[in-house]
């Protein structure tokens, strides 16, 4: 079932997409910043998500190491209480709406026109005002760490009533920042789904789509779905702040729980919005380094979807310890049980697709791989959080902090590098340069399990998330976390090198940089001309 | 699937331009709330994402009249507007839940129903009851007394209703290329929004001046204004695309089949309505 590239030589499209091009004489496009500023072309906006999210990457990073340096030993060093929470919160932030939801819209704009030979996004405009958004969304979100009274300091999950009745002045600029970083998500997503549903080169059914594209038609669904939910609870925030209502206050007939219920209506989805993407990254490059056909196609798309349907049902597991109803522990805890079903499905498909295969490790293999192993133990620690009266002891300790660092890091962050290395050829004409990846590969791993790892243990002894000092008998192990923190960050910088060097030159790559890769994308030339299948390409389903 | 002639626009100034001024609508209007002086600014911004917009959506049209546009296009819109509008439900979800959540959970559990010690001790004389007229805490005023459904809502109801209905005689009466009689009775759509518009600000000074219906007077004002507010500002917003099919028709914008402009826009508007009932029952009746 799994897509195949044309027979047809590679070459083909692209020399008549280039031809193409001069011929319809695109208009040259404006010089300096306002080619950039303008653009339309999904290309040039791929490339400006994935900068930015880099960037912002590094910042929110630079947050984490700041709260990892207070937390090198016990006692307050460095940074008062109130900072620290401005630290962790804007850490939280960041890197959710700022540093992973771009990365993968940033490959969703370079890749799924790509994958499915649409000429460009549907709605090219909209996909420049998507981008432009986040930057004015996230500048605003930072300058309230400059405003009188600090940044938001009550956790990225803003929870009333801490966020509306105890928080700075500075929430309301937050909520404003949150609402326009939503309306980016929200029309990026449109765009997406419209240009799945509706540009796929003659001949791709929904089926034959590669899974890249499948997860994101899934999560651009999330994302419409549950954005305008955040959107709705962050309004509900700012007329309590502001206009004296009483949504998430009890004396009015209100109730700060309601805050959470809706919250994590939205949240649970998104922790999904930041996984299946991952997920479609690495069922590309796996069969593609093991040099066999993804196994069970069908079922990973069914699992998506299995995903994404229980993702709705789940949300109060987040709140296992508010004082729900008992009846609504028990619902929520299995129904959380119920997602490691679909999500076994394609852990096993991943290993089986590697079983018997010719496997090389090159870069984005060996992150993938390491996608594979590492989410799958933060997906063991949710199904212990998952447990209602085991999570009545777990709940807001290290153990939690461990629990979705493991999914996030070398989850989706793993993901995006390994999707960065396999695609980085198509972008820029060149390899990466595999030693110096493999380096950042090596450092990553060792300091992410380093980092995340004696989280766990912290955190099953007790101690909890958020709180700048901690008892002396957690010393050693957040010893360890603050220097495999500071490692890990350190280490990054050779992944900024290693894209910078592959920007500016190194082995060249022909069309079909990888051997055994087979989607569309490898039929264009590397790099990626500006305008790529004006003419749609046939597309031929592989022989099962 | 692509046909080969699907139009990808040149670069274009409008998006870049929208998001500056949504930004500095957004930070005006953050300044204005948090220390009351960004009034100037909010506006600058408001009537720059007004502005641009406009110029947005009339290259857009000239586009689209220009014949730039493929069947393939229009499918994007098809595809781009409903999704849209299923964000905008969503939206709406967030009250509507919080509406059922407040009145099945939140306020019988005030009451001291499943054994929820602590409301009890903070509030042991509070009383749930829906509409919620006594907050548990005292310093917090209810209103008076609620509105009537069977009032001035009721007739609000019957305008929306009766503008769907009058909206797709309209659209019918294009698509057979009737555009007279597609005016007519858009004309009579756009009025009837403004009918409903004007009704609604009578309620709220109504709700202000003589019920004690107010934004402060705990969670029945908060949930009344916002989910009534939201869907007022939905009209008005429809009622604007309405008048602005309205201009397009007289000037002769729009085929017998190819008209998405207007479709959308009837989309948006039936959506807005059917939220209203939504509106009427769970907010007004029951």
């Amino acid at each position: 079932m799994a897509p195949k590239l044309p027979p047809q030589p590679p070459l083909q499209h692209s020399t008549t997409a280039v031809a193409d091009g001069q011929a319809h004489g695109h208009a040259a496009p404006p010089k300096g910043i306002w080619r950039w500023l303008l653009t339309t072309n999904h290309k040039e906006i791929g490339t400006l998500y994935l900068i930015f999210s880099l960037t912002m990457f590094f910042i929110g990073g630079i947050f984490a190491l700041v709260v990892r340096a207070e937390l090198f030993q016990p006692g307050l060093q460095l940074i008062e209480p109130e900072f620290f929470n401005q630290m962790t919160t804007m850490h939280g932030l960041i890197m959710v709406f700022a540093a992973v939801m771009p990365a993968f819209t940033g490959l969703a704009n370079w890749m799924i026109p790509l994958q499915i030979g649409a000429p460009d996004m549907a709605l090219p405009r909209l996909n420049n005002f998507s981008f432009w958004l986040l930057p004015v969304a996230f500048t605003l979100l930072l300058s309230t760490l400059f405003m009188p009274g600090g940044g938001p300091n009550f956790g990225w999950t803003f929870y009333a009533p801490l966020s509306t009745n105890y928080g700075p002045p500075s929430t309301t600029f937050f909520i404003l920042a949150l609402h326009i970083a939503g309306i980016s998500s929200i029309l990026g997503a449109i765009n997406i789904i419209a240009t799945i549903l509706n540009m796929r080169a003659p001949g791709m059914r929904l089926m034959d789509m590669p899974l890249f594209v499948w997860t994101w038609l899934v999560t651009a669904f999330l994302l419409i779905a549950v954005m305008p939910v955040l959107a709705g609870v962050i309004t509900m925030m700012l007329m309590d702040i502001n206009f004296g209502t009483s949504f998430f206050n009890a004396a009015g007939g209100g109730d700060p729980v309601l805050f959470q219920h809706l919250f994590w209506f939205f949240g649970h989805p998104e922790v999904y919005i930041m996984i299946l993407p991952a997920f479609g990254i690495v069922s590309a490059i796996i069969p593609t380094f093991a040099r066999k056909p993804l196994f069970g196609y069908a079922s990973m798309v069914y699992a998506t979807a299995a995903i994404a349907l229980l993702s709705f049902l789940v949300w109060a597991h987040h709140m296992f310890v508010v004082g729900l109803p008992l009846v609504a522990e028990l619902f929520f805890m299995y129904s959380t049980m119920l997602i490691a079903v679909p999500t076994g499905v394609k852990v096993f498909n991943w290993i089986t697709t590697l079983f018997r295969g010719s496997i090389s490790f090159e870069s984005p293999m060996l992150f993938a791989l390491a996608f594979v192993v590492l989410f799958t133990i933060g997906g063991f620690s949710g199904l212990m959080l998952a447990i209602a009266p085991a999570d009545f002891q777990y709940h807001d300790t290290y153990f939690v902090v461990a629990h979705f660092h493991y999914v996030l890091v070398p989850g989706a962050i793993f993901a995006i590098m390994a999707g960065v290395y396999y695609w980085l050829p198509k972008w820029t004409g060149h390899y990466p340069n595999e030693r110096l990846a493999q380096w950042h590969f090596w450092f990553s791993v060792i300091g992410v399990n380093l980092t995340f790892f004696p989280m766990h243990f912290a955190g099953l002894a007790g101690m909890p998330r958020r709180i700048p000092d901690y008892a002396l008998q957690f010393a050693d192990f957040n010893l360890l976390s603050s220097i495999g923190a500071f490692f890990f960050g350190a280490s990054q910088l050779l992944f900024v090198l290693g894209v910078i060097l592959c920007v500016r030159g190194g082995k060249k790559a022909p069309a079909k940089a990888w051997e055994g890769a087979v989607d569309l994308e490898w039929s264009v030339p590397s790099p990626a001309p500006l305008h790529t299948f004006e003419t749609p390409p046939v597309f031929h389903r592989a022989s099962t | 699937m692509s046909g080969g002639s699907y139009y990808v626009p040149a670069s274009s100034r409008w998006p870049v331009l929208c998001s500056v001024a949504l930004g500095a609508m957004m930070v005006g209007t953050g300044i204005t709330l948090v220390y009351g002086t960004g009034l100037p600014l909010l506006l600058i911004g408001l009537i720059g994402v007004i502005a641009v917009m406009g110029f947005w959506f009339r290259d857009v049209i000239s586009e689209s009249q220009g014949g730039l546009y493929d069947e393939q296009m229009e499918r994007s819109f098809r595809w781009g507007m409903g999704w849209f509008i299923f964000s905008e439900l969503m939206f709406f979800v967030a009250f509507f839940g919080a509406l059922f959540y407040v009145r099945m959970f939140a306020i019988p559990w005030l009451g001291g129903e499943g054994a929820k010690g602590v409301s009890a001790l903070l509030w042991p004389d509070f009383v749930p009851t829906w509409p919620l007229l006594s907050p548990p805490d005292t310093a917090i005023e209810g209103p008076q007394q609620v509105f009537s459904p069977w009032q001035l809502p009721l007739v609000n109801t019957l305008i929306l209703i009766t503008s769907s209905i009058t909206l797709t005689v309209a659209h019918e009466a294009l698509k057979v290329g009737y555009r007279r009689t597609c005016r007519n009775w858009l004309v009579g759509t756009v009025l009837l929004g403004c009918c409903f518009i004007m009704i609604q600000g009578v309620e709220y000074y109504e709700a202000y001046a003589h019920y004690g219906i107010t934004l402060e007077a705990g969670i029945f004002g908060a949930t009344f204004f916002i989910l009534t507010g939201f869907h007022g500002l939905h009209v008005i917003i429809g009622t604007l695309i309405l008048a602005t099919m309205l201009v397009r028709i007289q000037k002769g914008h729009f085929g017998d089949e190819n008209h998405f402009g207007f479709e959308a826009s009837c989309w948006y508007w039936h959506f807005v309505d059917v939220v209203w009932v939504g509106l009427f029952i769970f907010v007004y009746v029951v």
